[in-house]
């Protein structure tokens, strides 16, 4: 079990923090500018077939009878057991979408008299465009809105930790996404700004410790403080960060495939999330020279000096 | 020593009582049904309710007693089987009905007569079509700037005014030049009389003094609006004959129409019939000969057709039409002298031919023949091929209550079919083009999966997470657990309340929020720890454990509420099922883990003296 007296020196390791994240960033950087995102359905439009078959089928076969009918480069993948197909076709030209959905069928049907249709989504040119745009609107007003509200709650060393912790956050999922060539869709989106809310959470609780600690501890040196209040904060960091990866291994392990790569941004999330929270934004925070007046509204000073 | 006040308990009683009352309806489950309504809207009379009970029982069906209600009958079945055939035999019997699939909740009468009901679920869970639309503003003004362009040219004709022809600049202006520089002032004239909304400005064109008349922003969004209003209405009526109980139509963003059938199976029938394209014609009724004898011989006298209403009386129209759906530009309902009308406005052609029209033939009626055109799949030579099918229906006859060319009105109807014509005018005159931008169809077992999938992931979360805080908080941990599972028949009781359609997304916004609900009771526990550590004692380390870490329990949540918040705003469909539910999620958590909980510590400890707290960790003793 977790000690709940930890006492590491957690500023101290600040600078392997600081080249360890480093390196991510720009492992993640590198990904996304060399090899780019693998968008999903949602925002590269085009259609998408779930199709089930009887038994196991073989995926060459099916991507060659596709290409033999003129789809061009059709991604064929299993999805989630051995007997159900997905297709992924691109914007197929001129054709008429109803069209390519009902001759893809014919097509697999042909060959296997037990393929059957589940799912069918289509997203036209103009949809995805505006998702994209959407999507990256949303986040950086999200963004904007949070740093605000801690600008409000902690003054703007602190803001500025939060922010770079979550840059950071942001920056290392997208990374994980575009190395490892998974699909990139709306959903991951949604997963991305859940994961700046619960890494903000981890964030602010320990902020808010520090600032207590700054108006107890007078005497300590900024370092000792934020150090004294990590390890004050250790036990429910990783017990909710536990708690958390449990129930989204659960969702990743028997939601189904559909919401897999959901579940699996926010397990990284989660994970880059607290270990920022400890690092990134005491970090920056520390290396702003944070000093108690950063912290301490005026107004509860003077309640604070009160005999 | 913690004690809540009484009235404290009961709150917290109360809320959890009214969450268990609102959560209750999800716990029966559905069965498959019929929906039936008639097609005209009216309530379903008692002929057909007996047709209904005989067709089945002849066809040897099983059925339980049908529910009438408001609008609609509802039959429930046994099984899926029954529910299929039923609906095969009573499309075919019944006529002027609409036969739609459903599930109806095995909700007990008490709950429904008091207004709660179930989650809705998202197609996702389900199974359905969604369609996204594009509605297509450029044409539906190049329509409007059309009508002015013709309506400017007959005036300028009429008047007499040379000019160097009319042409259209830039999608929203259309600019002449005049012959003879005297006119200009006669010309403005005709241009403020079109619509002195119009902004004019006096120009040069083609070395002419001339105009450069451009719509106002005011004509060009309300004609942008009418037509994505008019778009939403003529696809309403039309998801109405797919037969699919709880349809959604309905308006996304600037330009964007949703359509979402759940239960439907065949998006390519849907799609058939939602991209027919209507027009209208007003034509003279034979008033000299017997509609309903035309009927019975099936031949309409020479010079007429025979049509029929929407509620099946025939109708003998005469041959030469008045005036086409393409001269109509505009039509509203409203009210004139305390009489529910329809208020009509045609182009100077259409005005014209209506003016010779009523001249000739007052006070006899004048019918409105609605015609729509849609593709249907027949079988030829046992090949499928598809051919579009002409439907003329007469949807109003009226008496010409005298003389009127450009503008007039259609009264003598009830409010209600008032509206209606206004709708079906318009939807048959001024079609803008749509075009299909998306499409999502999910299987009916795939739905069903969906819903398994995230009901185990949810329980199996909640119960390891319940597990573990109960090993490692012990009683306080347990009063945690009591917290979650509060927190999750709250959740459901509120989308109940809410009737917002629970998706797969939503679905993870509930795990997620399993996670993360326990960490403001981590908080308070390790607090309270830390304050026993500090030598405090119980009772006293209990009240600051909850005072101290209320702050930061608040602000990390408003965080997470912001992100949530930016996510319902922005988003659509999944991500805004996902939004709601994980925003809902930290309402009701903070008040489960943080008053919730307290209820019960106090009401274990707080009354009493209390030498140690079961908190876990290394066992605490007070000073």
């Amino acid at each position: 079990m977790l000690s709940s007296r930890s006492n590491i020196n957690f500023m101290g390791f600040r600078r392997v923090a600081i080249i360890f994240s480093a390196l991510l960033i720009v492992l993640s950087l590198g990904s996304l500018f060399s090899r780019g995102l693998n968008f999903g359905l949602d925002f590269s439009g085009g259609y998408l077939l779930e199709i089930s078959y009887a038994s196991e089928v073989d995926l060459a076969n099916i991507r060659s009878v596709l290409v033999d009918e003129g789809f061009e480069n059709p991604l064929v993948q299993n999805f989630g057991t051995v007997s159900e197909v997905l297709v992924r076709l691109m914007p197929q030209g001129a054709t008429e979408d109803t069209e390519t959905r009902d001759r893809v069928i014919e097509v697999l049907q042909t060959q296997d008299p037990s393929a059957e249709l589940q799912r069918f989504e289509f997203v036209g040119p103009q949809v995805g465009e505006e998702l994209t745009e959407q999507g990256g609107l949303a986040m950086l007003i999200a963004l904007i809105l949070i740093f605000i509200y801690v600008m409000l709650r902690f003054r703007w060393k602190f803001a500025a930790g939060t922010i770079s912790a979550l840059v950071h956050d942001v920056i290392i999922v997208f990374g994980f996404f575009s190395l490892f060539g998974l699909a990139f869709d709306l959903t991951i989106v949604a997963a991305l700004l859940a994961t700046i809310g619960y890494s903000l959470n981890d964030t602010i609780v320990v902020f808010d410790r520090i600032r207590e600690n700054f108006r107890v501890m007078r005497r300590g040196t900024p370092e000792e403080i934020i150090n004294a209040s990590i390890n004050q904060m250790l036990a429910r960091t990783m017990i909710t960060s536990f708690t958390t990866l449990l129930v989204l291994l659960c969702l990743f392990l028997l939601g189904g495939e559909t919401v897999a790569g959901f579940a699996l941004a926010l397990i990284v999330g989660v994970i880059i999330g607290t270990y920022s929270s400890i690092y990134v934004a005491s970090s920056s925070a520390l290396a702003l020279n944070v000093s108690p007046t950063d912290l301490i509204p005026v107004k509860r000073e003077e309640i604070d000096d009160m005999p | 020593m913690n004690r809540f006040p009484l009235w404290g308990n009961l709150l917290v009683a109360l809320i959890m009582l009214g969450g268990l009352v609102f959560a209750l309806p999800n716990i029966f489950g559905d069965d498959p049904a019929l929906q039936i309504t008639r097609e005209d809207g009216n309530p379903v009379t008692e002929i057909t309710l007996s047709g209904i009970n005989s067709t089945l029982e002849a066809e040897g069906v099983e059925f339980f007693e049908p529910e009438v209600g408001d609008q609609a009958v509802v039959v429930r079945f046994p099984d899926v089987a029954s529910q299929l055939r039923a609906s095969e035999v009573l499309g075919e019997t019944l006529t002027f009905h609409i036969v739609a699939l459903t599930l109806a909740p095995r909700t007990p009468a008490w709950l429904t007569a008091i207004g709660l009901e179930p989650m809705s679920l998202g197609l996702d869970l389900r199974g359905g079509v969604h369609f996204l639309y594009q509605v297509d503003l450029d044409s539906a003004i190049d329509q409007l700037i059309q009508t002015y362009v013709q309506d400017l040219r007959t005036r300028l004709r009429q008047e007499t005014i040379r000019n160097t022809g009319i042409e259209i600049v830039g999608g929203d202006t259309i600019q002449f030049g005049v012959m003879d520089p005297e006119t200009m002032n006669e010309a403005e004239q005709i241009i403020r009389v079109l619509d002195p909304l119009l902004l004019i400005n006096r120009t040069t064109v083609d070395g002419q003094p001339g105009f450069q008349v451009q719509l106002s922003p005011a004509q060009i969004t309300e004609r942008q609006n009418f037509a994505i209003q008019q778009n939403t209405i003529t696809l309403r009526n039309r998801v109405n004959e797919l037969g699919v109980a709880e349809p959604v139509v309905q308006r996304q963003g600037l330009n964007r129409i949703v359509v979402q059938l759940p239960g439907l199976q065949d998006p390519a029938q849907a799609e058939r019939i939602l991209g027919a394209t209507a027009t209208l014609e007003f034509r003279l009724v034979d008033w000299e000969n017997d509609p309903y004898e035309a009927d019975q011989n099936n031949r309409p006298p020479l010079g007429s057709l025979l049509r029929y209403h929407r509620d099946g009386r025939p109708e003998l129209l005469r041959r030469d039409m008045i005036v086409s759906g393409d001269q109509l530009t505009d039509a509203s309902f409203g009210y004139s002298q305390g009489q529910p009308a329809v208020f009509v406005r045609l182009n100077s052609q259409g005005a014209n031919r209506m003016l010779e029209t009523t001249q000739a033939n007052l006070r006899r009626p004048m019918s409105v023949l609605y015609i729509e055109e849609k593709p249907e799949l027949i079988e030829r030579d046992g090949e499928e091929i598809l051919r579009n099918i002409r439907e003329e229906t007469v949807i109003s006859t009226a008496t010409i209550q005298g003389v009127f060319s450009s503008n007039f009105q259609i009264t003598g109807l009830s409010p209600f079919e008032g509206q209606d014509l206004a709708l079906m005018l318009r939807a048959g005159a001024l079609a803008t083009p749509i075009l299909k931008v998306e499409e999502r169809t999910i299987g009916p077992s795939l739905g069903q999966d969906n819903i398994e999938r995230g009901r185990t992931a949810v329980l199996t979360g909640l119960l390891l997470v319940a597990f573990f805080m109960a090993l490692y908080y012990r009683t306080f941990g347990f009063t945690a657990d009591l917290a979650l599972f509060a927190n999750i028949v709250l959740i459901v009781a509120l989308l109940s309340m809410l009737q917002a359609s629970l998706t797969l997304p939503g679905i993870a916004g509930i795990v997620l929020t399993v996670g993360m609900a326990v960490d403001a009771n981590v908080l308070i526990f390790e607090r309270i720890r830390e304050e026993l550590r500090n030598g405090n004692s119980p009772q006293a380390s209990i009240r600051a454990g909850y005072e101290k870490a209320f702050s930061t329990i608040a602000d990390a949540n408003i965080t997470t509420l912001i992100a949530a918040c930016v996510l319902f705003v922005f988003g659509t469909g999944p991500i805004r099922g996902f939004a709601t539910t994980l925003g809902l999620g930290i309402v009701t958590s903070m008040f489960t883990a943080i008053i919730g909980t307290r209820a019960v510590i106090n009401l274990i400890y707080g009354n009493r003296q209390v030498e140690r707290l079961a908190i876990g960790g290394s066992g605490f003793k007070s000073a």
